[in-house]
């Protein structure tokens, strides 16, 4: 039998420590390198965008002048296009995520919803502008209003809303429901007095981040045809809009530099959104979550 | 009497008195399995209209241009005034050039830094960087297109001159930048769920870290590295806004990658961008452009379900 000789382990092992240490460097700056990407990205907005974000900015109407451009008919746009959005598809995503976790039973009807909705969150969400264009705006006869597209935006994120409500309700844990039976009360009962207000606070925290999806997302809007310049604010759910991704659009698409700035600073109260959402999520996430 | 708890949760007693009638009871609990499987079955609803809408008005394209001209036309030229061209190659190559280009950028950035995360980076490292890394995945695409139009393309053209303005190669490597963090976190997920015996083991063994990395955990964690890429390359076809801004609308059927391009998502774009009548060829090309996307979406979504399914390894 032949032995590994001692000397020559130790020589290669000199070589394998550096051969580790140089692959350690390569995959932290592979890290670094979204780090950086993420830090460029955000300095360019900030030092393009800032200047142009004054007082103005929000007040003013869209405009053929980066001077006069505001986004204020985008930013309300985007704040009516949230009241659609957030109640039909938390209604929606909370129904079925409830209906799978607690009746579901396991056969092929409830298989094939449970693998629908995998298959849905993987469609492009420009599909998605198709869909709402045909059953929406043509044949439901919405045209391109808040309704139409809040219920365009909302089939569109019902998959990751239903993924973190089902997460949700799987949490709670099985013996307060038990305490709950043990106590007299039906299914429905214990549902909604007991599993959905543990449940509540990761439904939301869920919720907020998918809805902050719908705030960015440009490609559907464009698709049912929502309109870029508009000079009055709606009235109702019926009226025309604008939002803030369909505004930066049309400014990034300009030639004029200027409007690049403008593109910018509507970006940088797009992150602001945003930014102000996922607070809300987080903070809803630490304030309310209760440990098991 | 029925009261409050002190700590504002409902009382036994309150419950029992609130709860109505024993005939209520069954009614409401018999009714409501039924209601939740109504709303259940919007999703489903969802599917199908996507795919009812898609292969109607796809019908109504293929009446008015041949089915095989569009599936092997090398010339897509919708707004010709006097022969419209409807081939579908020019913006299917437009759409794999992108996602080429982004693939290669960002499986060699994502798996590396899955392997720093999981193998190499410290339980704070890690702590800071994952969610930095969900932030870079939770910006809207608008926002990269902007990123792509206004800094990667000039930043490129300083390296190579005859870059044009709208080219394949800045949206490219923006929709990789855009895809690295889905492969780097559901890759370091697939590298997490390894069993630390086994690396254990071979690190008792006498192997460095990087050794254990390359030759126990990464083939270990192959099926579910593989799943993320192909879910990767899922979302880089779908991918519009980046394309829409930075990659231009001329579709062409060739492997140029520094001249202007379009993709299938970004003629869509510009179509419900322009006016285009309701009822018209062009109208309902984007519906036959939007079944093709779809497909390929499918196709690649039902691969990625394949992978995991199938080559998952149990610990």
């Amino acid at each position: 039998m032949k032995y590994v000789h001692h000397d020559s382990v130790v020589k290669r092992m000199q070589n394998r420590l550096t051969v580790n240490r140089i692959f350690k460097t390569i995959f932290f700056l592979a890290t670094l390198f979204a780090l950086l990407t993420l830090a460029i990205l955000f300095y360019r907005i900030i030092s393009q965008g800032v200047g142009y974000l004054t007082l103005d900015f929000f007040q003013n109407f869209g405009s053929r002048f980066p001077a006069k451009a505001g986004i204020k008919a985008a930013l309300v746009g985007s704040i009516w296009l949230m009241c659609v959005v957030a109640p039909v598809s938390l209604f929606l995503g909370v129904g079925t995520a409830i209906y799978l976790e607690e009746y579901a039973k396991k056969n092929k009807l409830n298989d094939f919803i449970r693998m629908n909705i995998s298959n849905l969150s993987g469609v492009p969400s420009v599909v998605f502008g198709l869909l709402g264009l045909t059953i929406f705006v043509r044949t439901l006869s919405l045209g391109n209003s808040i309704l139409a597209a809040g219920f365009t935006m909302s089939l569109l994120i019902l998959p990751v809303i239903i993924v973190a409500a089902q997460e949700a309700i799987r949490a709670v844990p099985k013996d307060i429901r038990e305490a709950s039976y043990g106590m007299g009360a039906t299914k429905w009962q214990t549902i909604v007095n007991v599993v959905l207000p543990s449940a509540i606070p990761g439904i939301l925290t869920g919720g907020i981040l998918a809805l902050s999806r719908a705030v960015g997302e440009t490609a559907p809007l464009i698709v049912i045809g929502v309109p870029v310049i508009i000079q009055f604010l709606p009235e109702n759910l019926l009226s025309q809009f604008t939002a803030l991704p369909m505004q930066i659009y049309d400014w990034a698409k300009r030639p004029q530099l200027e409007f690049q700035s403008v593109a910018a600073a509507g970006i940088l109260v797009l992150m602001m959104f945003l930014l102000i959402m996922n607070s809300i999520a987080v903070f809803i996430r630490n304030k309310f979550q209760k440990r098991y | 009497m029925a009261q409050k708890n002190v700590d504002g949760t409902r009382s036994v007693q309150e419950l029992i008195a609130k709860s109505g009638s024993k005939k209520q009871k069954k009614i409401i609990e018999k009714s409501i399995p039924i209601v939740l499987l109504l709303i259940a079955s919007i999703s489903v609803l969802t599917t199908f209209g996507i795919v009812f809408t898609l292969i109607v008005e796809t019908g109504i394209f293929f009446s008015k241009v041949s089915a095989i001209d569009f599936l092997f036309g090398t010339e897509w030229y919708p707004f010709a005034n006097t022969e419209q061209l409807f081939g579908i190659l020019p913006l299917i190559v437009g759409t794999l050039k992108v996602t080429f280009i982004a693939i290669v950028v960002a499986v060699p950035f994502g798996i590396g830094s899955a392997i720093f995360l999981s193998e190499y980076a410290s339980e704070n490292t890690r702590r800071i960087i994952k969610p930095i890394l969900e932030v870079l995945a939770g910006i809207p695409t608008i926002v990269y297109g902007f990123f792509a139009l206004t800094f990667v393309t000039p930043l490129l053209q300083q390296f190579i001159p005859d870059l044009k303005i709208f080219n394949a190669l800045s949206p490219g490597i923006v929709v990789g930048i855009m895809i690295l963090p889905m492969i780097a976190s559901l890759s370091e997920d697939a590298m997490s769920s390894v069993p630390n015996s086994i690396r254990e083991g071979a690190l008792a063994m006498g192997s460095t870290k990087l050794e254990v990395a390359m030759k126990v955990v990464l083939p270990a964690a192959l099926s579910g590295i593989t799943a993320s890429i192909v879910l990767a390359i899922s979302r880089a076809i779908g991918e519009t806004m980046i394309v829409s801004l930075a990659g231009g609308s001329t579709p062409k059927f060739d492997f140029n990658v520094t001249d202007s391009i379009q993709t299938m998502t970004a003629y869509i774009v510009q179509v419900s961008t322009g006016d285009a009548g309701y009822g018209t060829t062009i109208y309902y090309s984007i519906y036959s452009v939007g079944f093709t996307l779809f497909l390929f979406t499918l196709l690649m979504n039902y691969i990625a379900h394949v992978i995991s399914k199938k080559y998952r390894e149990e610990y």
